[in-house]
């Protein structure tokens, strides 16, 4: 049994859990839990593109979530324009900034580059709260409309609202599977293992890396639009790095540089912080020692170490067929000769 | 096929390659030797594009390749290893060598996007190219073992794999035995030797003499970063100077 044969009714299971999460759930409270860390998930998946499949540790992600949820924001509340258009052009600022960041941040490596990306996202963030003419400030704005519906489905309520995200969820995963299974994700990660050896292999190390980078921001951006639909109240404090220090403990605890671990600790952490809501800042010294056992014990993360076993396990079966042939080939050889 | 001539890097105050001019023929082991801090791999380094020359020109098959990135050289047909080769541990041993074609294929991110025919069949080709060379080097029997789990030695011949992956004219080896027994050794100089039965060129850095002696068709000495010598094997273990700056008395008179 390899590990792809029973991959996808794995997959089919969850999937139907997913759906039927909204009419087992006691109130609408947990669906709206539910709902949210599925928008942080797809701003983790984007960030993992970068951090766990690059190699890149980028600290303005909060950053780029923020510029895609205050573009549904601005549109839609002071210019009037249809959220799905707006929802969009979301993506495609933080692409389009995520572009010229990338090209300016990229050319430092390593730490070099995290504290520099640390300012950009401090940059955005001053942008935001002080540009009060455009982004209302440290008011923030308020009022942003529900996504409107679509043909003749509404978005108007938590129970619709939560499959829209869940729909978005799914086709972020289905795409990076598609862009870190294909030739292009073996050069992000020949980049992670080490930046010298991919250039010398012949990859374009700036452009591979910029490319990483700007579908990240696009993740962010589209996790940033869902997010101002959803929560449909933003302020300048979501474009701060302890956002993506979240991210970044949901993609440490789920599994780095696996497709589906920033979904896992998005989930498993959302959960674990609603279900300590009642320690209050006391939660931290539960928190705290859970996240340093579990990155002694599971560095790969959650997934991650799963996914090693199931390598080894894989790689031993191969080994024991191929030592059962020699040993049948050697039995004959035998036989013939006597 | 490789002419390097009047090379010279300076960093600040320090100059690790001082006018080198010297060839490397076609289809030959040319090997460089001498004491640590010579400036063999900084001589590598401006080969392949690492570092952009402070003086003179490197041309590659008559063409002028002096400051190209390293992954322009690399297109051109330049290969390399390292000292040390850092693989994705958590892979096997074939999925690390499937990217060493990449820059052989054009499909680009909106391939990706759409899943197109010409992607498919370019992953199809870099699959089937590291099987070709993980079976080249010998190591089709670990083709499916995790990287985390493979010997030095093995490591050692993937990285050659690696470098044969990208379709070379010439590779470029970092001390390709170093770290690895007597025995293996010489496993690794017959497949050197292999490689150039099927026309490729190699170019070597090695401390091992025994191995060079037997191996090399021409090897040049480095000393503080200046050539101070060059020539076949038996020219070069009588030469005065590298006995001096490098091999020892007692080398010379074995």
């Amino acid at each position: 049994m390899t590990s792809k044969t029973w991959q996808k009714p794995l997959l089919a299971v969850l999937l139907a859990f997913a759906i039927i999460f909204p009419m087992v759930a006691a109130n609408d409270y947990y669906i709206y839990v539910m709902s949210l860390a599925y928008i942080m998930a797809i701003a983790a998946v984007g960030l993992n593109l970068i951090l766990g499949y690059t190699g890149q540790l980028n600290l303005a992600h909060a950053g780029f979530m923020a510029i895609g949820a205050y573009t549904v924001g601005v549109l839609t509340v002071d210019y009037g324009v249809p959220y799905w258009i707006a929802f969009v052009l979301a993506g495609a600022l933080s692409a389009v900034v995520g572009f010229f960041a990338g090209l300016l941040s990229l050319r430092l490596k390593g730490h070099f580059f995290s504290i520099f990306t640390l300012c950009v996202g401090f940059i955005i963030y001053l942008i935001i709260e002080k540009w009060d003419a455009l982004t209302h400030g440290t008011v923030g704005i308020i009022d942003i409309p529900a996504p409107s519906g679509l043909g003749p489905i509404r978005f108007d309520n938590t129970w619709s609202q939560y499959y829209l995200v869940l729909f978005f969820l799914v086709l972020s995963l289905w795409f990076m599977s598609r862009i870190v299974h294909s030739l292009l994700g073996r050069a992000f990660i020949a980049i992670r293992n080490g930046e010298d050896l991919a250039e010398t292999l012949g990859i374009n190390l700036m452009r591979t890396k910029v490319l990483a980078f700007v579908l990240s921001t696009f993740y962010a951006g589209m996790a940033g639009a869902l997010y101002a639909g959803f929560v449909r109240f933003i302020g300048p404090a979501m474009a701060l790095e302890s956002h993506t220090f979240d991210m970044i403990a949901f993609i440490l605890v789920g599994g780095i540089g696996t497709l589906f671990g920033p979904l896992l600790g998005a989930i498993l952490l959302t959960w674990l912080t609603q279900s300590l809501q009642f320690l209050q800042d006391f939660r931290m010294i539960v928190f705290g020692p859970l996240l340093i056992l579990l990155i002694m014990y599971f560095p790969q993360g959650l997934i991650g170490y799963w996914r090693q076993r199931q390598a080894r396990r894989a790689a031993a079966s191969v080994q024991d067929r191929r030592l059962q042939r020699s040993v049948l080939a050697s039995q004959q050889e035998v036989r013939s000769n006597a | 096929m490789l002419e390097i001539q009047g090379l010279t890097k300076r960093f600040g105050g320090l100059t690790a390659v001082r006018d080198v001019t010297t060839s490397f023929e076609r289809n030959r082991i040319n090997a460089i030797i001498g004491p640590n801090g010579a400036g063999k791999t900084t001589f590598f380094n401006l080969v392949s594009g690492y570092h952009k020359p402070t003086a003179g020109r490197i041309l590659f098959d008559g063409q002028d390749v002096t400051g190209l990135r390293p992954d322009q050289v690399a297109k051109l047909g330049v290969a390399r290893t390292f000292q040390s080769t850092n693989l994705f541990d958590q892979a096997t041993v074939l999925d690390n060598l499937i990217v060493g074609h990449r820059l052989r294929t054009t499909s680009t991110f909106w391939d990706v996007v759409f899943n197109t025919q010409r992607l498919r069949a370019d992953e199809h080709r870099c699959r089937a190219k590291a099987e070709e060379v993980l079976d080249f080097v010998g190591l089709s029997s670990v083709a499916h073992h995790l990287a985390a789990d493979i010997s030095q030695e093995e490591r050692k011949r993937v990285a050659f794999a690696l470098a044969l992956a990208t379709d070379p004219k010439i590779v470029l080896l970092d001390e390709p035995a170093g770290g690895v027994n007597p025995e293996e050794t010489l496993g690794l100089a017959e497949l050197i030797r292999k490689m150039i039965r099927t026309g490729l060129t190699v170019c070597l850095i090695e401390h091992k003499m025994d191995m060079i002696m037997s191996l090399a068709d021409k090897i040049v000495v480095l000393d503080h970063g200046e050539m101070i010598a060059e020539g076949p094997p038996a020219q070069i273990r009588s030469d005065q100077r590298v006995i001096e700056a490098y091999l020892g008395a007692d080398y010379a008179a074995a």
